[in-house]
């Protein structure tokens, strides 16, 4: 799967998680909790969705490489080669 | 003066006549010929998840795993659902809200996403909270900007002062030091200022019976979801809340049963490792299951439904010392058909002490109460009118009563409230028809928790629920606990947070770790 792939993939699941939230112009590099209304709530649900989407397992000690949009793609890249 | 008025006093006891359709007594009665095998017709041979207690956090962690795709059943011993979040009716059309006084913003959110948009849109903001004590009398909104207009307008703090305190709370997460009590914290920002103490401290009494000799983390982390941005109730009552849940947790696929007495959580030994969950028995009936979460409480979880015996003599050591929070005693007072009342605000905080005491707040020898006031548009339709005392109490002063005793002081409850109420709303006596009295006692038999606690455990709670799932593989607690953890919204967000866990642990993905601590530091 692409980087682009991947990407998606985590806004398509931030979309339904905050469906309020404008996501057409979410900075790579910038933390998503200081650019979306995300909480640590919001967080454990991209994890779930992860599980039950993809079958990708974020243990809690990695929950920090989601932080920001390229943090998901460097992170999760390699699980879905 | 009521004193001279007819107005029988019924309960939740049932000691007076004319027993409630509801009360423990005709329920107990009741209970014996359904809480039976026969309720549990029906069932799935097996399922992955079985859920002890309906409570916001039973509820919540079986409709997130149902959503999840895995096969949930819901148990409750109670006939509603709901746990505390219930309410009751009576004749001539009174019904009442037990625990519908007022929840954060947050809870919003929460509903919209692990319920409905529909019930998330039903959330309305509290628009008038009061005080009145002998050290002050004042209406607030209820958010940082009011609380800052007051803290510096009415008690003449330095404005940075309380912007300084607001952003201390703010930082506060779990990790903090732990002895740091918020009596020190007060001290620290508000030196000798009691009355200010009052103002920051008698609303979270009442909302999770923290008191000033508790951990200062509790108060912040709690504090800055509560009092950030105002307080929020939920339109068409508590009875439409859960019958909103009830029709989800279907849509979802989960089988509910209430009359469901789970007496028994079974565990297995496995190998080496800790012991594992296999299932419930309930009403007799013996139905199996990957994991189970438990909405009991924590202490009933451990000593009761598992036993001491499949425990670590250590960690059943460090869930005895778990300490509970206070319990409630609540006056009902139903406004007769046809009257109306002026709006004089939604919840009321009253007191007659000189000082905030979190001692004199439980005593039985009641000085302070929180009036909350239900207009018709709390139930669009309906014209009726209620408001509801409700008093911090301690468990053991009611429960050692002899039945005169408790007869005599659950009158004197409901004549001083409404003594009390008169004084602000000249004239309501006169048109209170239904007047009822729940303690400790009612609360007790209603929930089955540990003294009869309204609030779940103490802090130290909070690591032993967290430490379950180690100590028997497949079982969870979810329920009030921590300070943290309580009030509809800390229940639901537990019941998410552990749902988390509970649906790593059957696809086989646990691996044993430190726990959910980090998540539930800043929810
Ligand atoms: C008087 C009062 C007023 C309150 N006011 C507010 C308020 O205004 N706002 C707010 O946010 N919070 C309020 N609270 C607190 C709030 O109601 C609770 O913190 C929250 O509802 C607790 O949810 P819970 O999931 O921990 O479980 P609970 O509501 O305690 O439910 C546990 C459930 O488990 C069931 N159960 C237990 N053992 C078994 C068994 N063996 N088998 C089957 N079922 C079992 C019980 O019957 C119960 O239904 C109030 C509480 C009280 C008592």
């Amino acid at each position: 799967m692409s980087e682009n792939e991947v990407r998606k993939l985590i806004l398509d699941i931030i979309h339904d998680i905050a469906p309020d939230e404008d996501l057409s112009d979410v900075k790579s590099d910038v933390r998503l909790r200081d650019q979306l209304d995300l909480d640590s709530m919001d967080f454990l649900d991209i994890v779930m969705e992860l599980r039950k989407r993809h079958q990708i397992e974020v243990p809690e000690e990695d929950y920090m490489e989601l932080s920001t949009l390229d943090g998901c793609v460097a992170y999760l890249s390699p699980k879905f080669a | 003066m009521t004193k001279d008025r007819d107005i029988q006093i019924g309960e939740a006891g049932g000691i007076l006549a004319p027993p409630a359709v509801t009360a423990p007594s005709v329920l107990r009665e009741r209970r014996k010929t359904l809480v039976s095998p026969k309720r549990l017709e029906g069932l799935a041979p097996s399922y992955d998840l079985i859920v002890v207690g309906s409570g916001l956090a039973g509820l919540t962690a079986a409709n997130r795993v149902a959503r999840q795709g895995q096969r949930v059943l819901l148990l409750e011993q109670h006939y509603n659902f709901g746990g505390l979040a219930t309410w009751f009716k009576r004749q001539n059309g009174h019904i009442f809200d037990i625990s519908l006084h007022g929840f954060p913003v947050g809870m919003i959110k929460t509903c919209r996403k692990y319920w409905t948009k529909e019930i998330a849109d039903s959330i309305v903001q509290l628009k008038s909270i009061r005080f009145d004590n002998p050290q002050f009398s004042l209406q607030t909104t209820f958010d940082r900007e009011d609380f800052t207009r007051i803290l510096v307008e009415h008690f003449g703090i330095q404005a940075e002062v309380v912007a300084s305190f607001f952003d201390t709370l703010r930082g506060m997460n779990f990790y903090d030091d732990q002895r740091l009590t918020t009596r020190a914290l007060f001290q620290r920002f508000f030196p000798g200022r009691t009355d200010v103490w009052r103002l920051l401290m008698e609303p979270i009494a009442y909302a999770n019976g923290s008191t000033l000799d508790d951990p200062a983390i509790t108060y912040g982390i709690v504090f800055s979801n509560f009092m950030s941005k105002g307080v929020y109730t939920f339109q068409g009552g508590t009875d439409q809340l859960i019958k909103a849940m009830k029709a989800e947790l279907v849509h979802n696929g989960v089988d509910i049963r209430n009359y469901a007495q789970v007496e028994q959580i079974l565990v297995e030994p496995e190998g080496e490792g800790p012991p594992r969950c296999v299932g419930v028995v309930a009403n007799g009936v013996r139905i199996p299951a990957k994991a189970v979460v438990s909405n009991a409480n924590i202490k009933n979880t451990v000593f009761k439904l598992v036993g001491a015996e499949h425990f670590s003599p250590e960690y059943a050591a460090e869930a005895e010392g778990v300490r509970m929070n206070s319990a409630s005693t609540q006056v009902y007072l139903g406004i007769r058909e046809g009257e109306t009342l002026p709006f004089v605000g939604d919840l009321f905080f009253t007191s007659s002490a000189p000082e905030f005491d979190s001692e004199a707040l439980c005593a039985l020898e009641c000085t302070s109460r929180t009036f909350s006031f239900y207009y018709p548009e709390i139930r669009p339709g309906s014209e009726r009118y209620a408001v509801v005392a409700s008093i911090n109490s301690n468990y053991r002063d009611w429960a050692d009563m002899s039945d005169e005793a408790y007869q005599h002081h659950k009158e004197k409850y409901a004549r001083e409230a409404i003594d009390v109420l008169d004084g602000y709303v000249p004239g309501i006596a006169q048109k209170i028809d239904h007047v009822e009295v729940a303690t400790p006692r009612t609360f007790e038999f209603f929930t089955q928790h540990a003294q009869a606690t309204s609030f779940g455990t103490k802090f130290e709670g909070l690591k032993v629920s967290q430490e379950l799932p180690k100590h028997v593989q497949g079982l969870f607690h979810a329920g009030s606990v921590g300070i943290i953890m309580s009030g509809w919204l800390g229940a639901a967000n537990y019941g998410v947070i552990v749902a988390n866990e509970v649906d790593r642990y059957l696809l086989g993905l646990t691996k044993p770790t430190a726990g959910a601590r980090e998540e539930s530091a800043h929810v």
